[in-house]
């Protein structure tokens, strides 16, 4: 399986996130953002940073990208696309995620190690987790506050596409606790928190076991590897 | 060469914490007329040709679709740079009603 990664002016993990799709067993394809090719990879990712320097909107002016028109049209077609912080902004500013994300509510950069609650298992970079399963990956945000009316609120609930719940703590103000989200067909999800930055022991959050031995985002990429799988 | 100018706002029911830590640096620095700041961006277009309606109306298209996003901000204003809006004053000082004349 082939799993594009899109680099943007700015963007920070997209060789962390390179890093990630290797290690869970598939190919990782660097994507441009400039470009209107993506290379017939059969998922995609957008990772976290500050693409063109955040101005204007978190993720708006990448959501313009030449890449971006291409990657809305794979979404709508199925093709599993995970947005990873800024990408879940950017995700977000593309219309293919419904709310937005605003600074957070304490007006402060927020970097922890963050336990989260799966609320939805059956999305294309879920499905691997157990339900209501509890994990702990990186988060590092400054404006990682989730909003959106109370209709929508309303429907993400109601509909199960709330993905991720952050437990324990919220970090940023978001509405209901809410981490991440998935589109009705499970094919495209975004989230605050870093799931490539927890992949490796020795490099991931700590754990009761042991120092930095967390590998809780792992199984985003090989969910995907395992839609990927039943769906040819 | 004609400008037009557009005003954003954070939608008034949201926290503003860009606003409140300007407030808070305020009331540091003494002053306590002022209690409370919202934050707000000022898009300046210029462009060649003639400062008539098509413009505007382009511009306001612009700002309602790419300018802002109606998830978290409301255009407060567009209008052109030399012509103040009759409605300037209030719609800055009331950014919670959010759709002015001017617009």
């Amino acid at each position: 399986m082939r799993i594009g990664v899109v680099t943007f002016p700015g963007s920070l993990d997209d060789r962390d996130a390179q890093r990630a799709v290797r290690l869970a067993g598939a190919d990782a394809v660097a994507l441009w953002h400039g470009e209107h090719d993506l290379h017939g990879v059969d998922a995609l990712i957008l990772p976290g940073g500050f693409s063109y320097g955040d101005y204007l909107r978190c993720g708006a002016i990448a959501s313009l990208s030449p890449i971006m028109a291409e990657i809305i049209a794979a979404a709508n077609r199925g093709v599993p696309v995970l947005g990873i912080c800024n990408g879940f902004q950017m995700l977000a500013e593309a219309h293919l995620l419904p709310g937005g994300l605003i600074r957070n509510n304490h007006g402060s950069f927020v970097c922890r190690d963050q336990k989260l609650r799966v609320e939805n298992t059956s999305t294309a970079w879920t499905n691997g987790f157990a339900p209501a399963a509890e994990i702990t990956i990186p988060l590092k945000n400054g404006e990682g506050g989730f909003i959106a009316d109370a209709d929508t609120i309303a429907r993400l609930e109601g509909e199960n596409l709330v993905a991720f719940r952050y437990l324990e703590l919220n970090p940023n103000g978001s509405l209901n606790d809410i981490a991440g989200i998935t589109n009705a067909r499970g094919n495209v999800v975004g989230l605050m928190p870093h799931p490539e930055h927890a992949v490796e022991e020795g490099f991931g959050p700590d754990t009761a076991a042991a120092m930095r031995s967390g590998t809780d985002g792992l199984t985003f990429f090989t969910s995907a590897i395992a839609a990927f799988a039943t769906s040819v | 060469m004609p400008t037009i100018v557009v005003e954003v706002m954070p939608k008034a029911v949201l926290l503003d914490p860009a606003g409140k830590a300007v407030a808070g640096a305020l009331a540091r620095s003494g002053t306590s007329r002022f209690t409370d700041v919202r934050l707000g961006k000022r898009f300046e277009l210029s462009f060649a040709g003639d400062a008539d309606d098509a413009a505007l109306s382009e511009a306001r298209e612009l700002a309602e679709h790419l300018l802002s996003n109606g998830v978290i901000e409301d255009v407060v204003s567009v209008h052109f740079a030399n012509a103040k809006p009759a409605t300037s004053t209030s719609a800055a000082s009331t950014s919670a009603n959010s759709t002015p004349a001017a617009l």
